[in-house]
Formats: structure tokens, C-alpha cells, sequence
């Protein structure tokens, strides 16, 4: 469990980046800080592992509060996934994700088994190994940043816009494989990303943040696309538009067909007989 | 003939390259000054470079005292330096070393900052300590930058080296002066010449290092 309590970032020029934001992170599941730019989420993420030092507050994981824990230390048993991968360009892909195994004091040959291993986890072929990270697509690159975090097995995933920088057919393939993934692994994840979709495919809850790091919602997606706070929440997740105004209508073959405010076809809505549900956001 | 042929001729002629005097040893005096004196240089300026990279601070300092130490004039600062140490290889080493710190220190600070600054903080954020950041991704990642600011130095101060033979130390610049006393311009031109041959000989082995170096995958 991750608790941030009434923690405050504020730059010695006077911007406050977050205040008094409060939240507590259950263990197992996945909490989406969701947000536009400058809402200071990727803030509240980094002070999970002290890449941010908050101003005032504290964030505690299991109860301990990580500014007694050693910042290199506690680096090490957290995972981060960034945007642009940031993988070490000079370093085989193998190396690189045995990073942390190796930074703990694994052996190397050990390190690289368990790399190898979660190359094949994460979905990728074995023969990229012993790539540089300059030779491999951007999908390619997120999934070795995933496995690199994974590596050393921590309880705690931090994602700060993992699919950000990749095209949208890729990025639905790794919301996919994550949510497989998660099913098997059941980390703590915490993810920041501005996108509702993404938000609402991958969380079990999710932050709405307004500027400045306040809380506007806190709730599970379907609670906020059902009762949303606000103003603020409603625009935010988009329902005003026709994006998210589905209607339904009887299909022939039995069913419904579900449009979108335009009349654009999503998908099917089977009778409420335990068939599949067609989930209209995919 | 004209002067140059004649120096030409003085240069390859085998008598000029033997003996105590002779070019041959002249030239390792040479190159033992100016590797001397990079190399102090480096055991100071790349440490203090790197640190200035890697912190950001005393940036400021840096780039204004290398400024200031750049605009000396080597020949003063051996005078300078003889008087109190008196002749020998210690005045002239000082303002090698004068000449070769600036650029070493620039080029290793320049050399680290240039590393993508997402990169860095992937680093310490996968929990590498600072030193492991510096020496496992700083400085691999900026190694050609900072190889280059040891290449200007040697340049620099092989081409400089010369003036060893100001306060009697040796080196090339024996002859180059001992020609230029004698009138005999056919020994000064020709020592310019192994200088310029031993400067050229260098740069070529640097620019080969620094070119294996942009094979390495990262290394822009």
C-alpha cells in the first residue's frame, strides 16, 4: 500500500507543482493518475521513488516513510517505466534489463537468465537480446523498459506515460499485454498518463487531478463515467461529447447495435443472457 | 636549393637522427614532455571535469578561469616560472600543464553534459548510484567529447613542447633554436618538421580512436 499524505511540491521560485494531494495507493491493484500536462501527476508519481523530494507531507509504502529509506536503495525495489523508454542506448537489451538484478548484487549469469526469461513475459523475441535499444521499434523499446522495471521482481510498478511516444494500434497492444500481464502479476502500479482511454482500460482506480495537483475525483472508471463530480471530471472523461454518448438500437439477428452520437457503429450488445458484453470503448 | 628542400634533406639524412644530440633522441624528449604533461593535466582537469558535468556546479568558475589561463602566453608563463624554479623541465611542464588543463576540463564537462538528460535520470531512477551513473553511462556516453578535449591538449602541447628548449630541457626545440642562433635554417625548418610529422601522427591515432568510438551504438 502506498500512502501519500497532505504531501506539498513547491520550486524555490514559488510553483507549486502539487498541494496537499492525499491518496492511498491499495496494494495488488492499478491507481491511474490521470490528468493534462502540468497537473503535476508525473510529481506525485516520482515522489513515490524519491526522484522528488516533496516539500511537505509524506508518502509512505507499508507504513514506512520513504524519506527514511536510502534513495538508491529504494530505487532499486521499485520499478519505473518512463515515456521515451529511457533505455541506455550503449547497452545490449539484455544488459540493460538485468540492470536492477545486477545493481542488487544478482550474479551475472543469473541476471541474464532472469532477462531472458522476461523478454518472453513481456512478448519479445529472444533473438533481440543482444540488440541496442537504436536498432528496435518504439513498441519494441516500451516492452524492454516494462521488463528492465519487472526485473528484480519488485512489489511496486511506476509507469510515467509508458505508452506515450508509441502509435495508437501499438499502444492498444501493450494496454492489453499490461492488463495480462497484471493478471498474472498483481504488482502495485501506479500509472500517469493524460489519456481517458488509457485511464479507463487499465485502472482499477483512477486520480482525476486538476491543475496543481488537487484531487477533483477519486473512484473506480465506471464510477466516474457513471456519477462524475463535476463539471471538470464530465469534460475531462469527455462525456459531453459524442464520443461517449452511445446509444442503442435492436439489431436483426437479436441484440443491440451500439453508435456513437454520430451514428457511428462500435459494437454489438448481446441480450443480457451471459453473452459477451461488447465493452464499448474497444 | 631552396630552404625547405634543404630542410627536407637535413630531416632525412641519417647522421641528423643519431647521436646524443641527435633528432631521434630530440623527439622522445618530445614526446615524453608532452605526454608528461597531458597526462598530469588529465590526472587533474578530467576528475574536475567530470564533476563539473555531472553536478552542474562551478560551471561558471571553470569557463571563466579557462578562459582567463587560455589567454596566457606560454613563453611568459616560463619565464615566469623559471625564475623561481630556475632552469629545467619544472617551468616548462607548469605551462604545458597551463595550457593543457582548459581543454581537457572543457571537453570532459561538455563531454557529460551532452549525455540526453532523459537518459541520466533513467539511470538514477532504476537506482544506479552517482558514481555508477557517471562512470557507467556519463561518462561511455560522452567519451568522445570528452576524448577530444585530451586530443586538443595534445595538440596543443606538442606543438608548444618546443619551448622546453627555451630554459635548456631538451626536446625539439633544441635544434629548432640552435639553428635559428647559427643561421642554420635548414635544422630549425627541419625540427619544425618532426614536430609538425610527431603533432600529425598523434591527431591521425585520435581521430582513429574517437571514429572506433561513434561505432559504439550511443555514442553520437
Amino acid at each position: 500500500m502506498i500512502e501519500f499524505r497532505q504531501v506539498s511540491k513547491t520550486y524555490p521560485d514559488g510553483t507549486a507543482a502539487v498541494e496537499d494531494f492525499s491518496l492511498t495507493v491499495p496494494s495488488h491493484t492499478t491507481t491511474v493518475l490521470l490528468g493534462s500536462s502540468g497537473c503535476g501527476k508525473t510529481t506525485l508519481l516520482r515522489m513515490v521513488n524519491r526522484m522528488v523530494e516533496p516539500t511537505a507531507g509524506s508518502v509512505r509504502i507499508d507504513d514506512v516513510d520513504v524519506a527514511t529509506v536510502r534513495p538508491v536503495a529504494l530505487r532499486r525495489s521499485i520499478g519505473y517505466v518512463m515515456q521515451n523508454s529511457g533505455l541506455m542506448p550503449h547497452r545490449r537489451v539484455v544488459e540493460d534489463i538485468a540492470t536492477v538484478p545486477r545493481l542488487n548484487g544478482v550474479p551475472r549469469a543469473e541476471a541474464r537468465r532472469r532477462a531472458m526469461e522476461l523478454m518472453e513475459v513481456v512478448g519479445l523475441d529472444p533473438q533481440l537480446a543482444r540488440r541496442h535499444p537504436g536498432q528496435l521499434s518504439g513498441g519494441q523499446q516500451q516492452r524492454v523498459g516494462v521488463a528492465r522495471a519487472l526485473a528484480d521482481d519488485p512489489n511496486i510498478l511506476l509507469m510515467d506515460e509508458p505508452f506515450g511516444a508509441v502509435d495508437p494500434l501499438v499502444r492498444l497492444e501493450l494496454q492489453r499485454e499490461l492488463r495480462r500481464l497484471q493478471d498474472d502479476l498483481r504488482k502495485t502500479i501506479v500509472f500517469v498518463t493524460h489519456d481517458i482511454d488509457e485511464a479507463l482500460a487499465l485502472g482499477d482506480q483512477i486520480v482525476v487531478l486538476r491543475p496543481g495537483g488537487r484531487t477533483a475525483q477519486v473512484g473506480t472508471p465506471r464510477e466516474l463515467v457513471e456519477a462524475p463530480a463535476d463539471d471538470f471530471v464530465s469534460r475531462f472523461l469527455g462525456l459531453g461529447e459524442g464520443r461517449r454518448k452511445l446509444r442503442a438500437a435492436p439489431r436483426p439477428g437479436g441484440g443491440q447495435v451500439v453508435t456513437d452520437d454520430a451514428g457511428r457503429p462500435l459494437g454489438v450488445l448481446d441480450d443480457a443472457d451471459g453473452g459477451p458484453s461488447a465493452d464499448a470503448g474497444e | 636549393m631552396t630552404p625547405l628542400l634543404e630542410a627536407l634533406d637535413w630531416v632525412l639524412t641519417a647522421d641528423s637522427w643519431t647521436g646524443p644530440g641527435g633528432l631521434g633522441v630530440r623527439a622522445g624528449e618530445h614526446l615524453l614532455y608532452s605526454l608528461l604533461a597531458v597526462g598530469l593535466s588529465a590526472l587533474v582537469a578530467l576528475p574536475a571535469g567530470l564533476l563539473i558535468g555531472h553536478t552542474g556546479r562551478g560551471r561558471g568558475i571553470a569557463v571563466v578561469s579557462t578562459g582567463v589561463t587560455r589567454a596566457l602566453p606560454t613563453l611568459g608563463v616560463i619565464t615566469l616560472v623559471a625564475l623561481a624554479a630556475g632552469i629545467g623541465l619544472t617551468a616548462p611542464m607548469v605551462a604545458f600543464i597551463v595550457l593543457a588543463v582548459p581543454s581537457i576540463l572543457a571537453g570532459a564537462y561538455s563531454g557529460v553534459e551532452a549525455v540526453d538528460p532523459q537518459i541520466v535520470d533513467a539511470a538514477r531512477a532504476q537506482g544506479m548510484s552517482p558514481v555508477q551513473v557517471l562512470l557507467g553511462v556519463e561518462v561511455p556516453l560522452g567519451m568522445r567529447l570528452i576524448l577530444g578535449g585530451v586530443r586538443l591538449a595534445t595538440l596543443q602541447v606538442v606543438a608548444t613542447a618546443t619551448l622546453a628548449a627555451y630554459v635548456g630541457a631538451g626536446g625539439l626545440g633544441r635544434p629548432l633554436f640552435l639553428g635559428l642562433r647559427n643561421y642554420d635554417y635548414a635544422m630549425m625548418l627541419g625540427a619544425s618538421i618532426v614536430v609538425i610529422l610527431l603533432a600529425v601522427v598523434l591527431d591521425a591515432l585520435f581521430a582513429l580512436g574517437q571514429r572506433l568510438l561513434a561505432r559504439r551504438p550511443g555514442t553520437a
